[in-house]
């Protein structure tokens, strides 16, 4: 059975793409057929982050319009036989995504994939309303900051009311990603705990990704981190988060500081 | 529990709690106030507007504070009104 899972936060810069590229390689890794849709018209960054950039010759808009069909505009991931990249727009404007436009191509994708995955725009505008419409299921990324944590609590309101599924008076599942985890900080008592976020946000926990600089290498080079570097934390986080979105039950990993008393002295004074 | 005992023996406060204090606050109010008109900015729009029937506002001249608390909020609106406004409506007349 095909699911719409939108990866959302309302704050921006929080990892929604990074976390989109890396669910997507993660669950078509495991085997699932998966597209990932960009919403971001106007701003497009999955294709980047995806390694896709030079490919891009129709897009969702061209979808929606009825300019291009589905499978020219789907681009082919090079290095995984089950993922695909539907891009966003670069030059159109985000009013030109009509739900039943939008609503035609998610039926579509839908009735071809096992997973398709909508990365949402920052903001609670049309883009992000767009993506979350048709979800079956949510992440919420959230950083471990108080303004993060407001946004995501407000993205669940629209969740849960906004919704094609909330207005029939079913849910959408809710997922919390927490991204950019620093364990000193969280150690010092400078970073709001998972617990605390998990308490705040209501919201059951899909994952922990640690700040790395796998993260930031990985969207250099256009490659998802599950696949630019698959021993590393990160790679490891999101290989979990995605057994949970299958269902399997993974223990949850809180990253600890791994470095020795003597070098978090030292590395304090230095700070 | 070193960290935090490292802490105690420094004298440093952590953070994260006031965020969270502040945020269970703030979110409280959110929620609450979720799909409901904001009162407080309709009051704000129409009172301005009233007055700028009978006075023409220099927008410089209107301060508006807003303080929002668990159990009451104050809505503040100090509009300055010059001397000669009642004269110079007469001579108009």
């Amino acid at each position: 059975m095909s699911k719409v899972l939108v990866v959302t936060s309302g704050k921006g810069g929080v990892g929604k793409t990074t976390t989109t590229a890396a669910l997507g390689a993660a669950l078509a890794q495991r085997g699932d057929k998966v597209v990932v849709v960009d919403f971001d018209v106007g701003l497009r960054n999955l294709d980047l982050v995806m390694g896709a950039e030079r490919r891009v010759v129709f897009d969702l808009i061209n979808v929606v319009q009825g300019v291009a069909k589905l499978p020219q505009a789907l681009i082919k991931d090079k290095r995984l036989e089950n993922l695909w990249l539907l891009p966003a727009s670069q030059t159109r404007d985000k009013d030109a995504l009509t739900e039943e436009g939008v609503g035609k191509v998610i039926t579509e994708l839908r009735s071809r994939f096992d997973w398709v995955i909508c990365d949402s725009p920052a903001g609670i505008e049309r883009g992000a309303s767009m993506a979350m419409r048709f979800a079956d299921e949510a992440v919420i990324v959230t950083n471990p900051e108080v303004s993060s944590v407001r946004d995501s609590d407000r993205i669940i309101g629209m969740l849960d009311s906004k919704t094609v599924r909330a207005e029939k008076g079913e849910r959408v599942e809710k997922h919390i990603l927490i991204t950019r985890y620093d364990p000193s900080r969280a150690a010092r008592g400078e970073m709001l705990t998972i617990d605390d976020i998990l308490e705040i946000l209501a919201t059951p926990l899909l994952g922990i990704i640690p700040e790395s600089q796998d993260v930031l290498k990985a969207s250099n080079v256009g490659t998802p981190v599950t696949l630019s570097n698959a021993d590393g934390a990160p790679a490891r986080a999101y290989m979990d988060a995605a057994k949970r979105l299958c269902g399997e039950n993974v223990t949850m990993h809180v990253p600890a500081e791994r470095r020795g008393f003597m070098d978090r002295l030292l590395r304090r004074r230095a700070a | 529990m070193s960290m935090g005992l490292l802490r105690l023996l420094r004298g440093k406060k952590a953070s994260a709690p006031v965020a969270r204090e502040r945020l269970q606050i703030l979110l409280a109010h959110e929620r609450g106030m979720r799909g409901q008109p904001d009162l407080l900015g309709v009051l704000r729009e129409e009172i301005l507007a009233v007055v700028s029937k009978h006075v023409t506002l220099d927008p410089t001249k209107v301060i508006v504070r807003l303080e929002r608390g668990d159990e009451v909020s104050t809505l503040e609106v100090d509009i300055e009104v010059p001397n000669d406004f009642e004269r110079k409506k007469v001579a108009v007349a």
